[in-house]
């Protein structure tokens, strides 16, 4: 592995490709504000503010527990099925398929708590392989990334489950203040993993794991228990995140909900300065890099291009960024 | 080292016997599984992955990975479809050459911009499926029945569908480029040590350019016999085949590592998973046991784990029984 420290600014002359590196998404996402602002109509709303905002917040939600993963070196390819299984599970619970609770409270208690368990289970079954048996990331998830789709399918027999239960649907619809609670959602998590990631000891563990994997056994990282909790926590994240997809809509699809998120969400970490190889990780980086590629989207069909060409422009964003990141370290 | 060899051995031959025990299976105890009928479907259908999967298993050799083969494959076959009614030829060539397009792009994005082919691979998967979605304007489109185009897809040769055909071909020339070429072993030294093979003069930004471009030109050609076979280029398929495909190939004893690998196995590989679904059809049909269409991903992916923790296990002992020596 190579050196990923980051060394510290000599301060003796500017550097564009090290300060592109370091802003370049933020300054993207401003001009894509400036931009909408001057060309796109009915964009300073907070209407458009809630659409774009609900929109990306479960691809943030999950993208925080990539963030984590990818910081140690990793990759989760099973949070879209993780998201399935939990939203297949949750309306189970609540609509007392499995076992009928009278009080529907509780009802909806139950079945966030055990949909969101269950796919924190599946997260460490990934660390589990991961660490017990060195399998490489990439393979151990893709083994619940086919299974785990699968087994939300077979659990609801690919059925549709339509369910108008607003206390459950709060998650996903309901308002404090005026702000979407999705949104508040995503808000605490980011703190609370952005805080994680920089003033804990488990957070230093992640990056130092990340940075040089024998060096933190050496210094005496318990790793395999730190990638277990990792991949645990990307289970969770994945798990609210079906949560909260099923509340919009009212309705899950073990065959839909989540497909793709991998993808997203992968492409948010990397487009907000994430290194992919682990060692480097910015959670506040992920959240820019998200509601970027979902502005750029906004952008462009609010400008009336059609959303496979907004595909194509998403890829092309994904390469500059990581290409502009790789030019920073190299000239750093 | 003889112990290395017998575990080395298994882990590259384990993936065969365990075909020939599933085939064997499944002539036990079905009447027509070894029928005419159901080993043609069998072959007709596989040979798509078959051709995705080998790309697939040259890239990771050089210790890469090429997640776009499934929105190349669907580009192709829009492409190919678009192109169908200009001759069988001309639709064959179309469908290849937008897959050997995105191979271009891929090659140049890992050894030129020298970007992490995971991530690179991700990008051209995303613009592939929006180029397939525009050409196509939402919809799969129809391809020429009058152009003798659909005989790529539907027609026999000797017998055997030509698709299986194209597929086996494809596997020959693989074999003869990794065992009996320079450029073949170097594939396989690029993925055991990069700076090694570089030091010792091999051109590894070469090597490394050609397995993606072969690659995306296996997806489209594996798209054309899409389009081909079912009447229509279709952009939102593919879905899932990258994954398919790496499965197939981890299966079949690849490390993804790099620098091991085998074409043949990689074969056994992409055939054990197809008829791994083929017998759950059967046994479906027997009627002891009624397993929706959605337990095969569980039965795949459990496979798959067994697979790897197996393999796992063998490739820690192998290294531990090379310490030893």
């Amino acid at each position: 592995m190579t050196d990923t420290s980051q060394t510290a600014h000599t301060g003796k002359r500017f550097d564009p490709f090290d300060f592109l590196a370091r802003y370049g998404t933020l300054i993207a996402l401003v001009l894509l504000i400036l931009f909408n602002l001057a060309f796109t109509r009915n964009f300073a709303t907070i209407q458009t503010l809630n659409v774009n905002l609900t929109q990306v917040c479960t691809i943030v939600i999950v993208a925080v527990g990539m963030t984590l993963v990818i910081a140690t070196g990793g990759i989760d390819l099973s949070v879209g099925s993780l998201m399935a299984i939990s939203g297949a599970l949750a309306p189970m619970i609540f609509l007392g398929k499995i076992i009928p609770i009278d009080n529907v409270y509780l009802a909806v208690a139950a079945a966030m708590v055990v949909s969101i368990a269950v796919a924190g289970l599946f997260g460490l079954f990934n660390g589990w392989l991961i660490s017990a048996f060195r399998i490489q990331p990439i393979v151990a998830t893709l083994v619940l990334f086919i299974a785990g789709r699968g087994i939300a399918q077979v659990m609801t027999n690919g059925n549709l489950q339509t369910f108008r239960v607003p206390q459950f649907q709060f998650i996903g619809l309901g308002r404090v203040l005026g702000i979407p609670v999705q949104v508040i959602l995503m808000a605490l998590i980011v703190l609370a993993a952005a805080w994680m990631l920089k003033r804990t000891v488990f957070g230093r563990q992640i990056i130092a794991i990340g940075g040089n994997e024998r060096a933190a056994e050496l210094s005496g990282i318990a790793v395999a228990k730190v990638k277990l909790l990792v991949y645990a926590i990307s289970g969770l994240c994945a798990g609210l995140a079906g949560l909260v997809v099923i509340a919009i809509n009212s309705s899950s699809d073990a065959n839909l909900v989540g497909l793709g998120m991998e993808l997203d969400a992968i492409a948010a970490v990397a487009v907000g300065g994430t290194l992919l190889s682990g060692g480097k990780a910015t959670i506040i980086g992920t959240l820019i890099g998200a509601m970027t590629i979902q502005l750029v989207r906004y952008t462009l069909l609010a400008n009336g291009v059609p959303d496979a060409a907004a595909l194509v422009v998403k890829a092309a964003i994904i390469i500059l960024a990581v290409w502009i990141q790789q030019q920073g370290r190299a000239h750093a | 080292m003889t112990r290395t060899r017998f575990l080395s051995l298994l882990g590259s031959y384990g993936v065969v016997v365990a075909l020939l025990l599933l085939i064997l299976f499944g002539w036990l105890r079905y009447d027509y599984f070894l029928g005419f009928f159901n080993i043609t479907s069998v072959l007709r259908y596989n040979s798509m992955f078959a051709l995705v999967a080998l790309g697939m298993c040259f890239v990771i050799m050089t210790g890469g990975i090429d997640l776009s083969v499934g929105s190349t494959a669907a580009l192709g076959s829009v492409v190919a479809a678009l192109f169908s009614p200009q001759g069988t030829w001309i639709g064959l060539g179309a469908g290849v050459g937008a897959g050997l397009c995105v191979g271009l792009v891929n090659a140049m994005l890992v050894t030129r911009l020298r970007i992490m082919p995971f991530i690179a691979t991700l990008a051209t998967m995303l613009a592939a499926s929006g180029t397939a979605l525009l050409l196509a304007d939402n919809q799969s489109v129809s391809v020429s029945y009058d152009s003798g185009f659909t005989t790529i897809g539907q027609e026999n040769f000797l017998g055997f569908p030509i698709p299986a055909w194209i597929a086996l071909a494809a596997y020959i020339a693989g074999w003869v480029v990794l065992n009996f070429t320079s450029t073949g072993r170097g594939v396989l030294a690029v993925g055991g040590n990069e700076d090694a093979t570089r030091m010792m003069g091999l051109p590894v930004g070469r090597i490394k350019f050609l397995v993606y471009l072969a690659s995306g030109g296996l997806a489209g050609l594996a798209g054309v016999i899409l389009a081909s076979q079912f009447g229509a280029g279709q952009p939102i398929e593919g879905v899932g085949w990258e994954l398919f495909a790496i499965a197939a190939v981890v299966v079949g004893g690849t490390l993804l590592t790099g620098g091991v690998g085998s074409v043949g196995a990689t074969l056994a590989g992409v055939l054990l998973l197809g008829i791994l679904f083929n017998v759950l059809n059967f046994e479906n049909g027997k009627g002891w046991i009624s397993l929706s269409a959605y337990w095969q991903s569980v039965i795949r992916g459990l496979f798959l784990l067994i697979v790897v923790i197996l393999q796992a296990k063998l490739s820690s002992r192998g290294n531990a029984a090379a310490r030893d020596h």
